[in-house]
């Protein structure tokens, strides 16, 4: 049985295109390494803050934050439970809207960033509102201020 | 032996059948130990109900439905069958259909109550809602965790008084202006009132009762003997829709 040379290329140049489809994520993925996402914090309401310190520690923020706010949630919907109290003693109301987003008022720069770098694709704006209201917005300042004048 | 056969037979089919029902017996009996509970711990806590004095309230008026609706994010859609309503204003002999004679006030039959979720006490949406969606607190607000309802529509077929709406589409385009503070919701999830439990929360009375301006609506602590709701209730005869149900509406009626 005789082989034509023309079969064997063909069969070369499907293996290769197989071969370049199947391994698709790794040279797309591989060729072009990804920059962690830069993580604005650059609000109006943020630079307001005297003390800039999230509602718990930043390490525990950056990887548990989504666990923090289905407790949250099951706090305020179920439980009746609205007001958070900080390891350092600060009272916050548990709220998306008018506590994180009151102080992290660029939701593109800052969640949404980080969620499209790392695929994560959370429902909670399908529902929530994308931004706080003016008034959350003044009253996380307000609230800061209250509070390091209560300490002294 | 076809004797046996049969005796078999029919024992299979009463186990099986038992096994069919049982569930369903299990789950009242414990329904009605939830009930148990929540009425010996009453006392301790809050009974909001909500008070309606039909006379006072004008024809064409729309503050309390305007107000609720709008800072709950409710959507106006104008589709029979799709619109979503948390409170509305219906005919006499829709609210009440059995209590309209042909000689009644004539007054009476072009009143037009409010209606709204009752926040029963023995609340059908609560016993058929399969993931604990629809709940009882113990202040009565029956309320809905949005995050959970899967959309079966389990409990707008139980609920008696079409207090509650579906989401047969995303709400958000048919939003005038979306308030930040309280979120809209999605759609294949089902919404009703839930007696402005978040305004509670920080002392507000409810939005509807806030807004009207002729005092026809009332809202206070069943538990408290000395509150509005409760020293009316006390001296005029309310009355509630269709309470031979056995639901407990805690939406009353006077007027
Ligand atoms: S009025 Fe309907 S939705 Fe409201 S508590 Fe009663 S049964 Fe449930
Ligand atoms: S539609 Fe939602 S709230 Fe209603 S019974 Fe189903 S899961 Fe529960």
């Amino acid at each position: 049985m005789k082989i034509k040379p023309g079969t064997i290329m063909g069969v070369c140049t499907g293996l290769a295109v197989f071969i370049l489809i199947a391994a698709f994520p790794f040279w797309y993925g591989g060729l072009k390494p990804k920059a962690a996402p830069d993580i604005d914090l650059n609000t109006p309401e943020i630079n307001a803050l005297t003390e800039k310190q999230c509602v718990t520690s930043t390490e525990y923020m950056k990887t548990e934050h989504m666990k923090l706010l289905n407790q949250w949630r099951n706090d305020v919907v179920r439980n009746g439970s609205r007001t958070y109290i900080a390891p350092d003693g600060r009272q916050f109301d548990k709220s998306l809207t008018r506590t994180c987003l009151a102080c992290h008022s660029n939701k593109e720069q800052f969640c949404t960033r980080c969620h499209n770098y790392s695929g994560a694709n959370p429902r909670c704006w399908d529902c929530h509102s994308e931004t706080a209201s003016a008034a959350a917005r003044k009253a996380i300042i307000l609230k800061e201020k209250v509070n390091l004048h209560g300490g002294h | 032996m076809v004797d046996i056969n049969r005796r078999l037979l029919l024992k299979a089919a009463g186990i099986s059948a038992f096994g069919t029902i049982f569930p369903s017996v299990g789950y009242l009996i414990s329904a009605h130990a939830q009930e148990v509970i929540s009425k010996n711990t009453a006392p301790s806590a809050k009974r909001w109900a909500m008070l309606m004095d039909i006379s006072k309230c004008p024809a064409g008026c729309r503050d309390c439905i305007d107000a609720c609706h709008g800072i709950h994010n409710v959507p106006l859609i104008n589709e029979p069958g799709q619109e979503i309503r948390w409170i509305q204003k219906v005919p006499f002999s829709n609210a009440f259909p059995s209590q309209e004679n042909p000689y009644s006030d004539i007054s009476l039959k072009k009143r037009e109550p409010v209606i709204m979720c009752n926040h029963c006490s023995n609340p059908p949406c609560v016993r058929v809602c399969p993931t604990q969606a629809t709940f009882k607190r113990k202040d009565g607000i029956v309320m809905m965790d949005y995050h959970r309802c899967i959309g079966c529509r389990f409990c707008i077929a139980a609920c008696p008084y079409g207090a509650r709406s579906m989401n047969f589409r995303n709400p958000r385009p048919y939003i005038g202006s979306i308030n930040p503070d309280f979120p809209t919701r999605t759609k294949g999830v089902v919404e009703k009132c839930n007696f402005c439990e978040e305004r509670l929360a920080v002392g507000l009375p409810p939005a509807c009762v806030a807004a009207c301006r002729h005092k026809a609506l009332i809202f206070g602590d069943l538990l408290a003997g000395e509150s509005e709701i409760r020293t009316i209730l006390r001296n005029n005869n309310a009355f509630r829709r269709r309470p031979e149900l056995g639901t407990e509406p805690h939406v009353f009626y006077t007027g």
